[in-house]
């Protein structure tokens, strides 16, 4: 039934140690050759070489908030990826549209949009609850600042970050 | 018992004991002999940030020259409250805190979590979605064995093997990656699904890398199984008896490098693993070197189980299809009203849980590593509690350590094959 482990009963040459010394030279011998004729290559030389073109699709990066087409930011502050953050890294003050704007009908935007790069863990979750296709996990993992402050990412930081997303389900304008 | 070793700790020591009696002695005009010191105890204190100890597991040794007469370890310096954390955290957020629980197998974790779960709302996966978690169960395995099995060799001298098992690591990395979008902290699991079917050409990366993968285990087997040193240092030191090891409650690769035919995969198959053919294999004297033979074992029987995933896969939904407690999908919620309203409800209220308790365990790299749920109703848990398979496996090591020496104890910790995220979560 269960499979039992037997172990080894050593040889005689094996016992007095030297054979199998060159015989464990001879495999790292063979690893070091491989790696200096460039057959295996298991080092990355970072920063020089980056793994960006490696990445998948759906990598999960640093969140950044995105505008459609027409410049529109597409969130809409409905602060349930505030809510469902586990490490609670989103701040979120959502503010009303005013009337005299083109998007007046979408009602709600955020006026502060802060995450904590810190805290935040990449998990993804605001990218799954969106309700607005607003929030994506882009493909930037060296996130790097020189202090606390540095490290908050603000609405004007997501937006740069984020960029334009075309090719989204446009629901608030005639698009679609 | 820190607050009694600190005594002991700050009692003199036999140099300043020797010195003193000296002093005595001059004062007392005659010679006092040194046999009177020899028994003399000292504390020593291993960890917590010692490289043999895989974290911060800090074991105080008492020795008595270079035996140890007495072994306590002393865990909890990685607490962060993990199951306080889960009673207030609905239970799909509390995904990414099982990540870090077993942080070598994250993928396995995910998967046992989810299943807890799910077998509290009384849910079961389709035949696709079983057979992606399998594979991600054996990949977490072969992944945390590497590892187990490099520090292992590393703390007993053995360097090279660690450079060679973490490029196989890195490999598995990438197919983490490609998997779940993330290399180390994968969230890979839904309460009733996962959040993304394989991505294309993943079954092909992973059937490579099972074939270039053999031929690299067969090298580290290579340079250690029938290695003298190896087996000078591994050989009968720490052995746990089958007796024992039941009594302590040890499982997983310790618990059948002793001798017990235990298997949570054979003895209680979940995710359809009846449906495979693999073999589990077990040791004899139970000592460090059968818990190492055991390993290399489990990572070829999880390659093989790999293979037959690969073979048979089936094809079809990978979720559950449960309406009301899974979110609807993004394009609908999108477009349609009744859904966005819908996924709003069920974000901030959580899954629609019965009231009642589960216990659920499954076999992970490490061992059996439960949650037990106490729901009252909603989308929180009462009580989660995790039966972390690190934290009773090192319960074992006051009894097995005392009467080794010094030098063995790294030998029994590297064997044991714990990780502190789990043993403290």
């Amino acid at each position: 039934m269960a499979l039992v482990v037997r172990r080894p009963q050593l040889k005689w040459w094996e016992k007095i140690y030297l054979p199998v010394i060159a015989k464990g030279l001879v495999i790292t011998m063979r690893h070091f050759i491989r790696t200096l004729t460039g057959r295996t290559k298991v080092t990355m030389q970072y920063p020089e070489e980056k793994w960006n073109d490696q990445l998948p699709e759906h990598y999960r990066g640093a969140p950044a908030l995105v505008t459609d087409e027409q410049d529109r930011e597409r969130c809409v502050a409905c602060q349930l990826c505030e809510f469902i953050c586990p490490p609670r890294a989103i701040t979120i003050i959502p503010e009303e549209i005013p009337s005299e704007d083109k998007w007046a009908k979408v009602e709600k935007r955020p006026r502060a949009f802060n995450i904590d790069m810190i805290r935040c863990i990449y998990c993804g979750l605001c990218e799954e609850v969106c309700p607005e296709q607003a929030i994506f996990l882009r493909k930037d993992y060296a996130i790097t600042g020189e202090s606390r402050a540095e490290m908050v990412h603000d609405k004007a930081r997501l937006y740069e970050i984020g960029g334009r997303r075309v090719g989204l389900v446009n629901k608030w304008n005639d698009l679609k | 018992m820190s607050t009694t070793t600190i005594h002991e700790i700050e009692a003199p020591d036999s140099a300043a004991k020797a010195l003193l009696a000296g002093q005595l002695a001059a004062d007392q005009g005659h010679f006092q002999p040194m046999e009177d010191l020899v028994g003399e105890k000292m504390i020593l204190n291993m960890g917590p940030s010692h490289p043999a100890t895989h974290g911060v597991l800090r074991v105080v040794l008492e020795m008595d020259g270079e035996v140890i007469s007495k072994a306590t370890p002393d865990v909890g310096f990685l607490h962060r409250g993990d199951e306080k954390i889960a009673e207030n955290m609905q239970y799909n957020q509390f995904v990414p805190y099982t990540d870090r629980l077993d942080y070598l197998a994250p993928l396995a974790n995910n998967v046992a979590y989810a299943l807890a779960v799910e077998k509290l709302m009384g849910w079961e996966l389709p035949a696709r979605g079983k057979a992606i978690r399998v594979l991600c169960c054996e990949i977490a395995r072969i992944s945390a064995h590497l590892l187990g099995l490099g520090a292992f060799a590393m703390d007993v001298g053995a360097m090279t093997v660690f450079l060679y098992t973490f490029t196989q690591r890195e490999y598995i990395y990438n197919l983490c990656e490609q998997l779940t979008g993330a290399r180390f902290t994968t969230s890979y699991t839904r309460v009733g699904g996962q959040i993304r079917d394989l991505p294309e050409g993943f079954v092909g990366a992973l059937a490579k890398f099972c074939d270039q993968f053999l031929p690299a285990l067969e090298e580290v087997d290579k340079l250690l199984t029938r290695n003298k040193i190896f087996l000078d240092r591994c050989k009968d030191v720490g052995i746990i008896s089958r007796e024992q090891a039941i009594a302590w409650g040890l499982s997983g690769p310790n618990l059948r490098g002793s001798g017990v035919d235990h298997d949570l995969r054979k003895a209680v198959p979940y995710l359809d693993y009846e449906l495979y053919d693999f073999e589990v294999p077990v040791g004899e004297h139970g000592d460090s070197f059968d818990r190492y033979l055991v390993r290399m074992e489990e990572m070829r029987q999880s390659v093989h189980i790999l293979r037959q995933v690969i073979k048979t896969l089936p094809d079809g939904p990978i979720n559950v299809v449960d309406a009301k407690n899974r979110l609807p999908g993004k394009e609908k919620v999108l477009m349609k009203m009744e859904e966005l309203i819908h996924h709003f409800i069920l974000v901030t209220e959580g899954l629609d849980a019965p009231a009642g308790e589960v216990y659920f365990a499954a076999e992970n790299p490490k061992g059996e590593l439960g949650f037990y749920i106490n729901s009252r109703g909603g989308g929180v848990p009462y009580r989660l509690k995790i039966r972390s398979p690190s934290f009773v496996n090192l319960s074992i090591l006051p009894e097995i350590l005392p009467g080794h020496l010094m030098s063995d104890v790294v030998a029994v910790l590297g064997s044991l094959d714990f990780v502190m995220g789990e043993c403290d979560r």
